[in-house]
């Protein structure tokens, strides 16, 4: 053996020793995260648990002192008294019925806009997009008082339109749209021009079935952003039965009382929907948000 | 070249030219048609209300009267500034600003650097920490008022099994904005916890590897790897993050029981307009609220978009 391969092979064999090392450092630090993610989770996860608890309890057990995850028994008395005596099954229609109707004219007018912009070389569509890219700079909530406004002189409060209308225009999903046609090569659509094909026939015919995975992203946000919104249903609907689930949640604590049972069971309740949607499409959710927030 | 060909080539360029012209002309109305629909609902519901708001904050504009009435000129603004509840409001936002975004950005980011390392459970972390974030405010609030309330509330009942003197936590003017940043956490750091964990995923694990080779520990390598690779979501997210906190309301506002906070302690700029506007309908008094909060935002997010720039340019 010469001494040159004597030298690689302790290299080699210190190289080993270090990697050993390091891994056995790496598992280490790999359970200390581990242990801080388990303690990060838990102050997650016990206000809904703490919810859940709460919501099974027989209600005059809710409030006994010293505080106590445990009770006498449990049952879903709660839950079944919120449906009976809440309007919660008709503000699930009026926020479905919203948020439906925001998200499939969003995913339409957005995506037609984002097609032009990418796809079809006209004048102005520079300065065009971006008008409507500044739009994403807007913030929401100054423009209340003058929608408010205009909702009045349209006489669409308390309506269903007055909830939806304002909420038709989202830059975001222009951009989101436009990022993904833009990552799509030309060579296609030639063809398609070539056999004389109109742009509206390439758009529905080419684009939207190849978009499918941005058509999920930007529905899915959209949905579930306006079954989530607050300020907007809250100022321009005042009947109970065209009530959205967050602003007829709100109403709930005062018109409960201390009833802690029933308060946590509508909360329970009120947020499941979302968390359904979630955990079912929480892949196109966390795509659609990394593709707005990221590439900005 | 004969006259004759000559002639046909000029008859035929122009009959080219024409037919370029149709095309460009065709191509511009489908690319108009296209951007129609969306443009004329931005136009209405957004550019519209953005000039309405403007005009009506001139006015002495009530939502009874349904339109304008007495011309004020600047004097909804000059009232505003006169106005102590104004000040006291932008300082609360402000508060809350400076004291939620950093918390929010370093607990994200801690939150993604954890879960980004090999550890058993990644999904399942990565859902609990996101979960919260979709949930409706009206849940989070019932769900947290019910856990700092007095006496029977788990975070009294925790407290008083520590021996610890129960706190205030909706009912002192020291602590019920810290209250509200609590909740604001809890409720929405996964949105930033999500864009830095998908930014930490664009990172190639090799340039780690490569950098622990040459002895570099694990805080050195955050410090110089993921944190300057991470370098402009960190700025978007400030952007974002600087953003939402301004128009702070929905969660302090139903936190306090639909109130202003011990003391009005809670009450920030939107409230502030939200009250005017729905409470007391002084619409253009509101408007002008608005305004100035709009410039609020408009000089903060141009200043840390041309940082953005700058950083974009140094890449």
């Amino acid at each position: 053996m010469s001494t040159q391969t004597v030298a690689r092979e302790t290299t080699r064999t210190h190289e080993q020793a270090r990697a050993t090392d390091a891994q056995k450092k790496r598992r280490a630090k790999n359970g200390v995260a581990f242990a801080v993610l388990v303690v990060m989770a838990l102050m997650w996860l016990i206000p809904i648990l703490w919810a859940i608890d709460t919501a099974i309890k027989p209600e005059s057990e809710t409030t006994a002192i010293p505080v106590s995850w445990l009770a006498s028994h449990f049952t879903l008395q709660a839950f079944a008294t919120t449906l009976a005596t809440t309007s919660l099954p008709t503000w699930y229609f009026n926020s479905l019925l919203t948020s439906a109707i925001i998200s499939i004219v969003t995913v339409v007018f957005a995506s037609m806009a984002a097609f032009a912009f990418s796809r079809v070389p006209f004048a102005g569509r520079n300065i065009l997009f971006w008008i409507i890219l500044a739009g994403i700079m807007v913030p929401g909530q100054i423009l209340i008082i003058p929608l408010f406004a205009m909702m009045q002189s349209m006489n669409l409060v308390d309506t269903y339109w007055g909830i939806i209308l304002p909420q038709l225009a989202s830059p975001i999903a222009v951009f989101i749209f436009k990022q993904f046609f833009d990552g799509i090569p030309y060579e296609l659509e030639e063809a398609a021009l070539m056999d004389g094909a109109s742009r509206f026939r390439i758009y529905w015919q080419i684009w939207m079935p190849l978009a499918r995975p941005a058509i999920a992203a930007v529905a899915i946000l959209a949905f579930v952003a306006s079954w989530n919104n607050f300020l907007w249903p809250f100022i321009v609907i005042t009947s109970n039965n065209l009530m959205t689930v967050p602003v007829g949640l709100a109403t709930v604590q005062t018109s409960f009382g201390i009833r802690y049972a029933q308060i946590m069971a509508t909360a329970l309740l009120g947020g499941v929907p979302v968390l359904i949607v979630f955990l079912f499409f929480q892949r196109q959710i966390v795509q659609g948000i990394a593709a707005a927030g990221l590439k900005g | 070249m004969s006259d004759v060909t000559m002639q046909a080539a000029r008859v035929e360029t122009s009959a080219q030219a024409r037919r370029g012209k149709d095309r460009r002309w065709r191509t511009n109305l489908a690319g108009l048609g296209f951007v129609l629909p969306f443009f004329i609902v931005y136009a209405l519901f957004l550019i519209w209300p953005i000039l309405l708001g403007l005009r009506m904050s001139f006015f002495n504009w009530t939502l009874s009267g349904l339109g304008s009435s007495d011309f004020l000129g600047l004097g909804n603004y000059q009232q505003l500034f006169s106005d102590s509840d104004f000040w006291q409001s932008l300082g609360v936002t402000l508060l809350f600003t400076v004291i939620s975004t950093p918390l929010l950005i370093i607990v994200g980011f801690g939150l993604a650097l954890l879960v980004n390392r090999a550890i058993p459970g990644q999904a399942f972390f990565r859902t609990v920490f996101f979960a919260s974030y979709v949930l409706p405010v009206s849940v989070v609030v019932l769900i947290w008022s019910w856990l700092f309330q007095p006496g029977f509330g788990l975070i009294d009942g925790v407290l008083t099994d520590l021996h610890l003197p129960s706190v205030g936590w909706l009912s002192s003017p020291n602590i019920a904005l810290i209250s509200v940043i609590i909740v604001t956490v809890w409720w929405t750091v996964g949105y930033n916890f999500l864009l830095y964990l998908a930014g930490m995923q664009q990172i190639s694990p090799e340039m780690n590897e490569a950098a622990s080779l040459d002895g570099a520990g694990s805080w050195a390598r955050i410090r110089w790897i993921t944190i300057p690779l991470l370098n402009r979501t960190t700025t978007m997210i400030l952007i974002l993050q600087v953003i939402a906190s301004l128009q702070l309301f929905q969660q302090a506002y139903l936190l306090m029981g639909s109130g202003d906070g011990p003391n009005n302690s809670t009450r920030s700029i939107v409230q502030y307009i939200y009250e005017n506007g729905f409470t007391t309908f002084r619409v253009g008094f509101a408007s002008a609220g608005s305004y100035i909060l709009f410039v609020i935002i408009l000089i903060v997010s141009i200043g840390q978009f041309s940082l953005l720039a700058r950083q974009r340019r140094n890449a």
